[in-house]
């Protein structure tokens, strides 16, 4: 399993977008092995307009507290209830069953591709 | 902090590598932070047991037939009345009654003191030390750069002790009480066993020659194996602390603060027959509204951290300030997390004296929300004996 999958859009700020619609977003396994064990997941309030770049929603784990960056701008219409019911599922499996939420996207931000993020993360110490 | 400054690293780092540690710096050292899981590292330790690295921390060793009334001047408590083979927690206090760092110093012989302080107050703490034992026939040597520290926590920690067959202890570590420390040898090399720790377990400190420390951990590792023990960094080590209600230097204690205000009042010997240093400011105390350390649980899952606002009121800043102008928290939180062993969220925090009694409600600014929190008193975890 690749750490950054192909199919999916990448945000400087650690978040995944899907490319088409539905538009799910996440945190990137880079985000979930950084935060360490999620122990509580606020994503923003379906009917939330975000815009992309800025911070909607919290994620925190034992060790600290994240902000949550919208990928791009639109309105959520759904959040992962599951995730926030069991907010381990996020580092278990941070592209699939650990989703945060749905964008109805009305303004898509620029992305960057698997290998984009992938290089952007290698340049980190 | 410059790349330079975080580059010490542990004698054991390769060993970590191995394992897959994540790291992160800590007063100036990479340190393991976690392996694979900080809460899989946690319950390790409360149910089975965890292997630590702490060879960040100093060792400072105090000798000469004056070291044990050096050490009474020195620090805070009694040292001179400790057995052989005793370990005894005690303070470094400035003149004026803060903290200078918190130690634990075992006895190993008449005239032989082992002082253990924090890697981030090593100068410190060397420096007081060697200030202070000059006018005592005493030498103060930091031994840190040669000393490894390993710590076996939690209950499985003496079985697996026990099958590190090349690890031959002075005392048969089942007679080997709380808080005291034997001598050992392993790989016929010099080693310290103390039964003391800093998890709220039972547990061990070991204390080795580096050069000797890789194969003493990963023979560890092995007798461990079938018990459930794990490797374990720091971030599980602040949460087992935290639940044990345990300080930790730079955010519980610090100069600026009494030990009476961080509920270690009792670890001051006013009944010493002998001056020390922080002994007047001490006598003289914090004054009654100084704030107090308390224990402050909640529900939910959202903690508070290090720098949160604790008020006493749950109404929001704009409906107070419509009454009465604004309102000043009643204290601030040192540390927090959702304690992985309790499924709650427990913080510790500075509070005034007005809102310190357990059972007051008050109410923790989480980033912009007030969540409700019950003064408890400390420890909030304390292991079933």
């Amino acid at each position: 399993m690749t750490d950054y999958p192909d199919t999916l859009r990448y945000a400087a700020e650690h978040e995944w977008i899907a490319a088409e619609p539905p538009f799910r977003v996440g945190i990137t396994r880079y985000a979930a092995d950084a935060l360490g064990d999620v122990v509580y997941i606020d994503p923003p309030a379906v009917g939330t307009t975000v815009t992309a770049g800025s911070a909607f929603g919290e994620i925190e784990s034992t060790k600290s507290v994240s902000d949550l960056y919208a990928p791009a701008t639109g309105v959520v219409t759904e959040i992962n209830e599951a995730a926030v019911a069991d907010p381990s599922i996020v580092n278990d499996d941070p592209y699939g069953s650990g989703w945060l939420y749905v964008l109805e996207v009305s303004e898509p931000a620029p992305t960057l591709s698997a290998e984009e993020y992938q290089a952007l993360v290698d340049a980190k110490p | 902090m410059s790349a330079s400054a975080s580059e010490r690293l542990s004698p054991l780092h390769a060993v970590h590598v191995a394992a897959g540690a994540s790291f992160t710096d800590f007063a100036g050292w990479q340190m393991p932070v976690r392996y694979t899981s900080d809460l899989a590292e946690h319950h390790a330790v409360r149910t089975a047991a965890g292997i630590f690295d702490l060879s960040h921390m100093a060792e400072i060793a105090v000798r000469g037939t004056g070291a044990a009334a050096a050490l009474d001047y020195a620090l805070a408590g009694r040292l001179s009345a400790l057995a052989i083979g005793q370990a005894k927690y005690s303070l470094l206090l400035t003149p004026d009654g803060g903290i200078v760092d918190d130690v634990v110093v075992y006895r190993l012989a008449d005239d032989d003191f082992l002082v253990v302080a924090n890697a981030s107050n090593r100068g410190a703490a060397v420096q007081e030390l060697t200030d202070r034992a000059v006018a005592f026939d005493a030498r103060v040597v930091d031994e840190s750069d040669a000393t490894a520290l390993i710590a076996v926590q939690g209950p499985g920690s003496r079985g697996i002790l026990d099958r590190v067959t090349a690890l031959d202890a002075g005392t048969p570590l089942a007679e080997l009480r709380y808080y005291r420390v034997t001598s050992a040898r392993f790989a016929d090399r010099p080693v310290l066993i103390a039964r003391t720790g800093y998890t709220g377990e039972d547990g061990f400190e070991l204390y080795v020659p580096v050069d000797v420390a890789e194969s003493l951990w990963t023979a560890i590792v092995q007798a461990g194996a079938g018990s459930g023990l794990v490797p374990a960094g720091l971030a599980s080590r602040d949460t087992l602390r935290l639940e044990a209600g345990m300080p930790l230097y730079g955010s519980e204690l610090g100069r600026d603060i009494f030990p009476a205000q961080a509920g270690l009042g009792r670890v001051v010997n006013l009944a010493k027959d002998t001056d020390f240093v922080g002994r007047h400011a001490s006598e003289n105390g914090p004054d009654a509204v100084a704030r107090v350390l308390v224990g402050l649980a909640s529900e939910g899952r959202r903690a508070g951290r290090a720098g949160y606002p604790v008020y006493a009121s749950g109404d929001t800043e704009a409906v107070m300030e419509a009454l009465e102008g604004a309102v000043d928290p009643a204290g601030i939180v040192t540390s927090g997390a959702l304690s992985p062993t309790l499924g709650h969220p427990i913080a510790m925090a500075y509070v005034d004296p007005a809102v310190a009694r357990p059972g007051t409600t008050v109410y923790i600014d989480v980033r912009g929300t007030r969540i409700p929190a019950t003064v408890v008193p400390l420890p909030f975890y304390t292991r079933a004996s």
